[in-house]
């Protein structure tokens, strides 16, 4: 049995074959709507997130399986200070594979060490969210065709972002992968990533503070949020902000093929004329991370 | 330099960072250790300007190879019959389990108390361990 709690758990090649049976599951969804009958799917969720929540739910209800669960910390027996070891050897019980979103980092690989059902890190802080990046991949993967020789983008804030970082540790175990990383110096990516991951792995990469600049570069532009709070001061936060604003006169600069992805949910940071543009593709992106919850449930069942 | 007198037989551990000695004392339990031991503070260094020395006479049996995860300037020299018969190099561990503690708040490990606290070597060249629930680098302080 295996547990998912970093998005690097998987290698390279069951990284395509996840991707390649959520293509066929793409294809032809009906093939699998009952794949898992009989079969629990736990979500634990000592913190609200809606979003990741359906997601995996709609994915084990798309396979015929079930679904049970808490929400919150306090509906569950984590508010009678139970810890997260006993609370999964008790889950590992009642289901076949759980989902747990956990706002302090490392909880779930703590569930993995004791449970005897397959774990899934729906979300631990700001530490790692590997079906986020898996949605991400798939995204990129089936939208455009390959995962290799592409220019990629990230715009925002990149110091924060933990999708961002995921997805460019993810990005740089593919061939002739380059970055463009892209925001105001306050939110430049951290120093451990530009050293460990870029440096040492002798990645093309370059940090610009423009986005017009560098849009038509691009093959994935991937959008983030800048938070106002992020910033020292409102002033510059009041001279940046559209810069990182994403609207239909910066889109007519970019190639006839970029594609647009965002983890959503979005606040302003692309504007709603940009949806109508067939190269936004963030509402796909969400449809697409119920298919890629799929076929990772699948594959830890052992199902496929 | 103040002279503590010379070492017969026993270790000599330099090089620990000023202000550290009193730290690596309790980890090696010499309180309840049934032998001589000397702690310099603020020993005049060349390469560190101040750093602390610790003496202890006689064998013991405590793994000295954790000091270096504590303090990776350390050097730990064993003496037999006045002269220093071997220059222990530090080998450091691939993993550390329930010496060294995370500092992050918003690791699993800041509020569940039975949690061991487990390390693993990232960068050996630097010296880096990781919290394996958090992966936030150990900061030495
Ligand atoms: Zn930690």
């Amino acid at each position: 049995m295996k547990h998912i709690i970093s998005p690097l758990d998987l290698t390279v090649n069951e990284m395509t074959e996840l991707l390649e049976l959520a293509e066929d599951i793409i294809k032809e969804p009906k093939k699998y709507s009952s794949s898992c009958q009989g079969k629990k799917l736990a979500t634990l969720f000592y913190e609200p997130s809606t979003r990741t929540r359906l997601s995996f739910e709609a994915a084990m209800l798309n396979l015929g399986g079930s679904i049970l669960g808490f929400s919150s910390a306090d509906s569950s027996s984590a508010a009678k200070g139970e810890s997260v070891a006993d609370t999964i050897r008790v889950i590992s019980s009642y289901a076949d594979i759980c989902a747990m979103r956990h706002p302090k980092e490392g909880a779930p690989l703590v569930a993995s060490q004791y449970s005897s059902i397959p774990v899934i890190n729906a979300g631990d802080g700001g530490h790692n969210h590997p079906t986020q990046t898996f949605t991400d991949l798939l995204t990129i993967k089936s939208l455009k065709g390959r995962l290799s020789n592409v220019t990629v983008g990230f715009c925002g804030d990149l110091m924060f972002g933990r999708t961002v970082h995921s997805l460019i540790n993810a990005m740089v175990r593919y061939d002739n992968v380059s970055f463009v990383l892209i925001s105001p110096n306050e939110l430049k990516i951290p120093d451990y990533l530009r050293k460990e991951v870029l440096d040492a792995g002798n990645i093309t990469y370059r940090e610009v503070k423009n986005l017009d600049e560098v849009i038509s570069e691009l093959d994935i532009l991937y959008m983030t949020r800048v938070q106002k709070e992020r910033f020292f001061n409102e002033a510059d936060y009041v001279r940046l902000k559209d810069t990182y604003i994403l609207d239909a006169k910066k889109m007519e600069l970019a190639k006839k093929d970029m594609l647009v992805l965002h983890p959503l949910p979005r606040v302003n940071e692309i504007a709603v004329e940009v949806d109508k543009d067939p190269r936004a593709v963030y509402f796909k992106q969400a449809e697409y991370g119920v298919y890629v919850r799929m076929a990772l449930i699948l594959k830890m069942l052992e199902l496929a | 330099m103040l002279n503590i007198g010379g070492l017969n037989q026993g270790v000599v551990i330099d090089h620990i960072k000023a202000g550290n000695a009193m730290k690596i004392y309790e980890y090696l339990q010499l309180d309840k250790a049934d032998v001589c031991v000397a702690i310099i503070k603020n020993a005049k260094s060349n390469k560190m300007g101040k750093k602390d020395i610790i003496k202890i006479e006689g064998p013991i049996s405590v793994d000295l190879d954790m000091l270096g995860v504590m303090d990776p300037d350390i050097t730990v020299n064993i003496i037999d019959e006045d002269r220093i018969v071997e220059k222990r190099h530090l080998h450091l561990p691939e993993s550390v389990t329930g010496i060294i503690r995370c500092k992050n708040p918003r690791c699993i490990t800041s509020i569940e108390q039975e949690l061991i606290h487990k390390f693993k070597l990232t960068d050996a060249e630097n010296g880096v361990y990781r919290c394996v629930y958090c992966e936030q680098a150990f900061r030495r302080n």
